[in-house]
């Protein structure tokens, strides 16, 4: 980072641009991370809006994954993490008492930056979810979300003729596809997805770009991305995160093109990351 | 490269091969010795015991009547069980060798037959009523000592080793005299000599006399005791493994059991011996010598075994299965039974398959709580008094008859075989629970 980045950055108090929308279907405000004595996240404040995409984009070690995992407390298993500020779903709270994580994560759905199927059949790891909640009444109604989560996950045509080859028979961009299908057949209402290409070839990357836009029609979804022109391409607004700090929040189009903060400049145009 | 460097490569390259060759050698050799040992032990093991699983049968004819059982041929199976059938086989053997006048001489011609042979002819005559007033030719089960001989096909004819002959190789070692060797002829000569395949080892229990000493009574105390130390050890370490490896916080506490769990594997056996017998028999008054008391010995000594591996298996189940269960809204116990645990049950049950295969050849905790016990009758329950093989082992090695080398060394074919069966049922079970993908 140049002097003047530095600057910019220690200088930086308050996120550059609207952090807020009109109708939000999630709702961090002033969210800080610690992990032990080491502060990840620094007061972070972000809407994420119903049938929108949002990304967030950052160089390594920004804690844009971490704030993402706060938003379905996937950080709960690490004893060290403590998260505070205030979380909303449709404006219950996520750190409260009334909030049953397990119910949270049914809500809110997560797809992990490498595939990660179970070892189970095609059919159980779509099956799964729906099971343990108890979605399905009985096996045609499983078997009739297990197929329209395949075909909405655009897995269905591939995969028809053999849901019961195991999850990890599938190519990896496939894999991918699976696991938010098993993510969709809980119908949640956000889906986060944690860098969900960074394990895929361009065709296969094109191919979840696709059907996140797809998804968008019924989901709120918030993506972490490594790639800026996946950002770009599939996001509605785009957050720029820096060393814990998010520094820029905006239309995706505004940001890549015109973006407000030194330090968000530097990034787009590739002086670091 | 420059040709210097190309030198300096070739001159060090001769080197590193060299030490590659040397380090493979040393390897082959490793293994070509101890596999040369396995061979001799099991060779020498199976060539001594082989001879057990036969027996040495004399034919001699029999006259069943009143006069020589005591009794009439239609009283009951109790009151013929008790006739006089040792008297019977007795007059039989006089009738063959008339000659033989003297007491002393008399007892050692009755010594060539089995003390065992009278209840074998009890049972045949009450099976076969018909009989009773007949002379019958049977065959009844040879003495031990006549036994090893007949069984090795030795020539009779040779001097015994004794005294002036203590140095001739050529010279038999039996306990035997002269006379016996000549009567033992005789039986051979006129075709009264037969060596059967004989299951006696296989289902009797223990006994004075070799001829008649069994393996059954060991066999069914170890299934017992391995039984328990299972039923035992096995949930109880796969859920402290799972408690500690999935659900405990990592503090002191939990670093304190790890570092006890881990000693108590390296504590030795005989301590838990001691264990058992302060608690378990003086304390709790549990049955001395039972397989129950064995077994939970055992399993206090299987237990961190297990654990240690079962934890082992827990740790390399990949964290991104954990996550995407929890992610979907599995709760923490639902992560664990649908995901982790079926994932690492290969590896849980090979340690426990390690564990039972060390309980099984457990033998100084058993002496303690006094599985050392000389087992005649095959144990019904967990409570009977039992031994268990590898004590069995342990006594038949110890006892003076030369006849129970051979039975030592079955033995411990059987032990062998109840491992590999065990192995192979592990085997079996990972493949049933291995996921190949």
């Amino acid at each position: 980072m140049s002097d003047a980045a530095k600057e910019a950055f220690d200088a930086l108090t308050e996120t550059v641009g609207r952090v807020t929308v009109d109708d939000p279907k999630m709702q961090a405000e002033n969210v800080d991370v610690f992990y032990a004595e080491k502060q990840a996240i620094y007061d972070v404040t972000l809407d994420v809006a119903k049938n929108e995409v949002v990304a967030m984009i950052g160089p390594s070690g920004c804690g844009k994954s971490t704030f993402l995992r706060c938003l379905n407390r996937m950080n709960d298993t690490i004893p060290s993490c403590k998260v505070s500020g205030n979380i909303t779903l449709e404006g219950e709270s996520l750190y409260s008492s009334a909030m049953d994580p397990v119910m949270l994560r049914a809500r809110v759905g997560m797809v992990f930056q490498k595939p990660n199927p179970f070892a189970k059949s095609i059919y159980d790891n779509v099956a799964y979810g729906p099971k343990i909640h108890g979605l399905a009444n009985n096996r045609a109604e499983l078997d009739d979300i297990v197929e329209s989560s395949l075909h909405r996950a655009g897995l269905f045509d591939e995969v028809k003729d053999r849901l019961n080859a195991p999850g990890t028979s599938l190519s990896g961009g496939q894999q991918q596809r699976l696991c938010i299908a098993r993510t969709i057949a809980v119908s949640p209402e956000v889906i986060l997805m944690d860098e969900p290409c960074s394990a895929l070839d361009p065709i296969a990357t094109a191919r979840i770009e696709e059907l996140i836009d797809e998804l968008r029609e019924n989901y709120a979804i918030a993506i972490v991305t490594h790639s800026m022109q996946q950002a770009a391409r599939v996001s509605q607004r785009t957050a720029y995160f820096h060393l814990g700090k998010l520094v820029e929040v905006g239309e995706t189009k505004t940001i890549f093109t015109n973006p407000s903060h030194e330090l968000t400049e530097n990034y787009i145009t590739g002086r670091f990351g | 490269m420059s040709d210097e460097t190309t030198q300096r490569v070739r001159a060090t390259l001769k080197k590193r091969y060299l030490k590659e060759k040397l380090f493979r050698g040393f390897g082959i050799t490793a293994i070509a010795a101890s596999l040369g040992f396995l061979v001799i032990l099991l060779g020498s093991i199976i060539y001594k015991g082989m001879p057990a699983f036969q027996a040495t049968y004399l034919k001699v004819d029999i006259t069943l009547n009143e006069d020589t059982l005591g009794v009439g041929g239609t009283v009951s199976d109790a009151e013929m069980q008790g006739a006089n059938f040792s008297g019977a086989i007795k007059s039989a053997m006089r009738d063959r060798f008339p000659d033989v006048k003297k007491r002393k001489a008399k007892k050692n011609l009755y010594a060539l037959v089995s003390s065992g042979a009278e209840y074998a002819l009890a049972e045949y005559m009450i099976n076969n009523r018909e009989q009773f007033g007949q002379t019958v030719s049977l065959w009844l089960l040879a003495d031990d000592e006549a036994d090893a001989l007949i069984k090795r096909n030795k020539d009779l004819s040779k001097p015994i080793r004794r005294g002036e002959f203590k140095n001739d190789s050529s010279a038999l070692v039996t306990r035997l005299n002269k006379d016996q060797l000549g009567w033992l002829q005789s039986f051979k000569d006129a075709g009264d000599t037969d060596v059967r395949i004989s299951s006696t080892f296989f289902t009797n229990g223990n006994s004075r006399e070799p001829e008649q000493a069994g393996i059954r009574a060991a066999l069914v105390g170890s299934a017992y005791t391995l039984l328990i130390t299972f039923a035992l050890s096995f949930p109880i370490a796969v859920a402290a493994a799972i408690y500690l490896e999935e659900f405990a916080p990592q503090n002191r506490w939990t670093d304190l059991v790890e570092v006890n769990i881990n000693n108590l594997a390296a504590v030795p056996s005989i301590v838990f011996g001691l264990l058992g017998l302060a608690v378990f028999i003086n304390y709790l008054q549990l049955p001395r010598s039972a397989p129950v008391v064995g077994g939970v010995v055992l399993s206090l000594m299987t237990l961190p075994t297990i654990i240690i591996s079962s934890r082992a298996a827990l740790k390399a189940v990949p964290p991104s299965i954990r996550e995407a269960a929890r992610g979907l809204g599995a709760s923490p116990v639902q992560v664990v039974t649908h995901h982790v645990l079926p994932l690492a049950m290969p590896g849980i049950l090979t340690g426990t398959i390690i564990g039972l295969a060390q309980a099984l050849g457990e033998t100084a905790p058993l002496l303690m709580i006094g599985m050392v016990a000389f087992i005649v009758d095959i144990p019904g329950s967990v409570t009977d008094p039992s031994t268990v093989l590898p004590v069995q082992v342990f006594l038949w090695a110890d006892a003076p008859e030369r006849a129970f080398t051979e039975r030592t060394s079955a033995a411990i074919m059987v032990l062998l075989a109840f491992l590999i069966v065990m192995n192979l049922a592990a085997v079996l079970l990972r493949k049933k629970f291995e996921r190949r993908w």
